[in-house]
């Protein structure tokens, strides 16, 4: 056997496992897993891997268990049927290119369906959490959501993960935004330190619409993240993240922004505060097609390095098919300032509190950008704990 | 008991040695000008009794109250009562100016077993000394120093000594790169934390700060160590004939002579 088959074997009893869902959707399902099967997991010689091993998820095997998704509801949300998601699923995140994407897609079986109705104006968060529970052995889950935002809506969705234990987590979301919506997203991953976490969010988005993703990675072993949007006609992307990792945790952020028709704006901000031996990984690829003229585009990534042995891998990634553009992208990669040090010192702060204050600080724009005041404030407390804990 | 005493004090930044022999004694309520020209050692003498750690004493000692200060991290000199006025504060986006010096306070009152302040108590605090400073209150939610134009900054310096109150205060240049009227308010801030329990060592290249803020010595710099002392009456001789008339030249020229 081939190392491919090898670990997809594994998979492919348990995929014969599942009950049999309607025919399309039993479709679906063979069609992505066959896809799965074909490109295998990737290794590092895959461009879009390079810096991220997945070798640990690829050996290990795992027994898939139902994800536990709990939905908080605002009123006025609906909740869909999979039959009535039929058009968009799986249309907007391809699994025809990642292998991740298409295990979701062939273990699909409960999705959270939401809609927002046209012009809706939903002001309470729609939350989804999806905690691993810990259960005996090795267990996958493969979360599925699905939003649909009616045209000139407006909502805010909070996803978070968590759990105990060493499991993996392989979560798959599209949001697709209609014309003129304004969608807020929160992705806060909170994994278990032995966790792997791999998500991909895929956001469509509809001319003039209004999007923000606020990716915060925070826990996991293992960590990809993929965050991607297609803009159209005068959309306003915003992509912003913070990724905080020590010890030997590994993050990679991977983000596509594709600038399709003309007028769009996206602003990206990722920052990554690194400590230990961990790994971090930015790469950041703006796409402006053809037709995409008068595209304003800029993209920041700043890293603060707490100590030798930590590593950073960042890379922007333009390709700028258009001509009449504005594209930026900067990196930074810095330790925390000793004449900042120094001041705060020099007015009775103890080097520790300085350090942590100082982190936080880096932290803060961030954070000072999430609009859902709870979520604010509870991540101000765990920023605060672990900077507590890195300046020891 | 002097306050502070500098005994043939000697530090080096990398190779190059800057100070070579300070003696100083401040006693309580004393306020000393240090002057000199460019490149003299001033700034590195405040930075080194704040316990910069760029600076490397090779000799001699310092005595703060009658303690070891050299011996000291910098937030414990500043806990001890000691306040450097920055001559170029740092700005640090994303802490804000009242939990930066709301912390500072607290941590101080700690060390010295007095009651920390709760909220109320302290913007009751920072308001009173905000309008000793003529500092407008939106500067308290902005983060340190970001943004801040030359003349704020200054005035946030002396505005944080007013609310920390030292028992020293070294003022590393505070006139620089003030216009008149900035210079009036932070003098007249200085000037109304002046008492005789306090003790300041201002530090400046200009004579025109000590019309406002008047020593009551005056020490002059050259090559690292004191080569004059006098009254205040040693800063107006050297508004007359410069520096050259004591036989000084800036050290960026001597070193660029050798």
């Amino acid at each position: 056997m081939t190392a491919v088959s090898q670990q997809t074997g594994a998979w492919l009893s348990q995929i014969t496992e599942q009950p049999a869902a309607e025919p399309w959707l039993q479709q679906l399902r063979e069609t992505a897993f066959q896809r799965f099967a074909e490109l295998g997991f990737p290794t590092t010689h895959d461009e879009e891997w390079r810096f991220t091993n997945v070798a640990p998820i690829a050996r290990a095997s795992f027994h898939v268990a139902a994800a536990k998704q709990l939905l908080r509801i605002p009123n006025g949300v609906r909740e869909l049927s999979l039959a009535d998601a039929k058009p968009h699923l799986a249309q907007h995140a391809a699994f025809h290119r990642n292998a991740f994407v298409a295990l979701n897609t062939a273990f699909l079986n409960q999705i959270a369906v939401l809609q927002i109705p046209r012009g809706a104006v939903i002001e309470e968060p729609i939350e989804i959490t999806c905690e691993a529970s810990e259960q005996p052995g090795r267990v996958a889950v493969h979360p599925r959501t699905l939003i649909l935002v009616g045209a000139d809506a407006h909502c805010t969705i909070v996803e978070t993960y968590k759990g105990q234990g060493a499991y993996f987590t392989n979560a798959v979301t599209e949001i697709v935004a209609g014309d003129a919506s304004v969608v807020d997203h929160y992705k806060v991953q909170l994994e278990g330190r032995e966790a792997f976490h791999v998500a991909t969010m895929q956001a469509t988005l509809g001319r003039s619409a209004n999007f923000s993703s606020h990716s915060i990675s925070l826990g996991g072993a293992l960590v990809r993240n993929d965050a991607n949007a297609t803009l159209s006609e005068g959309t306003e992307a915003t992509l912003n993240g913070l990724y905080l990792v020590n010890g030997t945790q590994h993050v990679d952020n991977h983000t596509v922004i594709d600038h399709a028709k003309p007028h769009g704006t996206s602003h990206e901000v990722y920052k990554g505060i690194l400590d230990g031996h961990a790994v971090a990984v930015f790469n950041g690829r703006i796409i402006v097609r053809k037709d995409a003229q008068k595209t304003d585009s800029k993209q920041t990534n700043k890293n603060l390095v707490l100590s030798d042995d930590a590593v950073i891998n960042t890379k922007p990634e333009l390709q700028i098919l258009a001509d009449d553009v504005r594209c930026t992208h900067g990196a930074t990669i810095g330790q925390l300032d000793d004449e900042a040090m120094f001041y705060l010192q020099s007015r009775g702060i103890g080097k520790h509190d300085a350090r942590s204050l100082l982190t936080y600080a880096f932290a803060q724009d961030i954070i000072d950008r999430i609009k859902v005041p709870s979520l604010k404030e509870s991540l101000e407390r765990i920023l605060f704990e672990k900077f507590h804990e890195h300046a020891q | 008991m002097p306050l502070l005493e500098i005994k043939d004090l000697h530090a080096k930044v990398g190779d190059r040695e800057i100070l070579t022999g300070i003696n100083l004694a401040v006693n309580p309520g004393e306020v000393h000008a240090i002057m000199g020209p460019n490149g003299s050692g001033k700034s590195t003498l405040a930075q080194v009794l704040a316990g910069r750690e760029l600076y490397v004493v090779t000799a001699g000692e310092v005595l703060y109250d009658g303690k070891d200060l050299l011996g000291m991290p910098p937030e414990d000199r500043a806990r001890e009562g000691i306040f450097l006025a920055f001559q170029y504060p740092v700005e640090i986006p994303g802490v804000s100016n009242m939990y930066f010096l709301k912390a500072a306070l607290n941590t101080i009152r700690k060390h010295q077993n007095l009651e920390e302040y709760d909220a109320m108590d302290f913007l009751n605090l920072v308001r009173e000394k905000m309008k000793l400073m003529e500092m407008e209150q939106a500067l308290l939610n902005r983060p340190v120093n970001t943004g801040f134009s030359g003349g704020e900054k200054k005035r946030n310096e002396i505005f944080q000594m007013a609310v920390l109150e030292p028992r020293l205060a070294i003022l590393d240049e505070t006139d620089s790169g003030l216009d008149i009227d900035a210079l009036r308010t932070v003098a007249g801030g200085v000037n109304a934390l002046r008492n005789p329990n306090r003790s300041m060592i201002v530090v400046t290249h200009y004579q025109r700060l000590l019309n406002y803020i008047v020593p009551d010595f005056v020490h002059v710099l050259s090559q690292g160590k004191i080569v004059k002392s006098g009254g205040k009456e040693l800063a107006l001789e050297l508004e007359e004939s410069g520096y050259a008339g004591l036989g000084i030249e800036d050290e960026e020229e001597a070193v660029a002579k050798v």
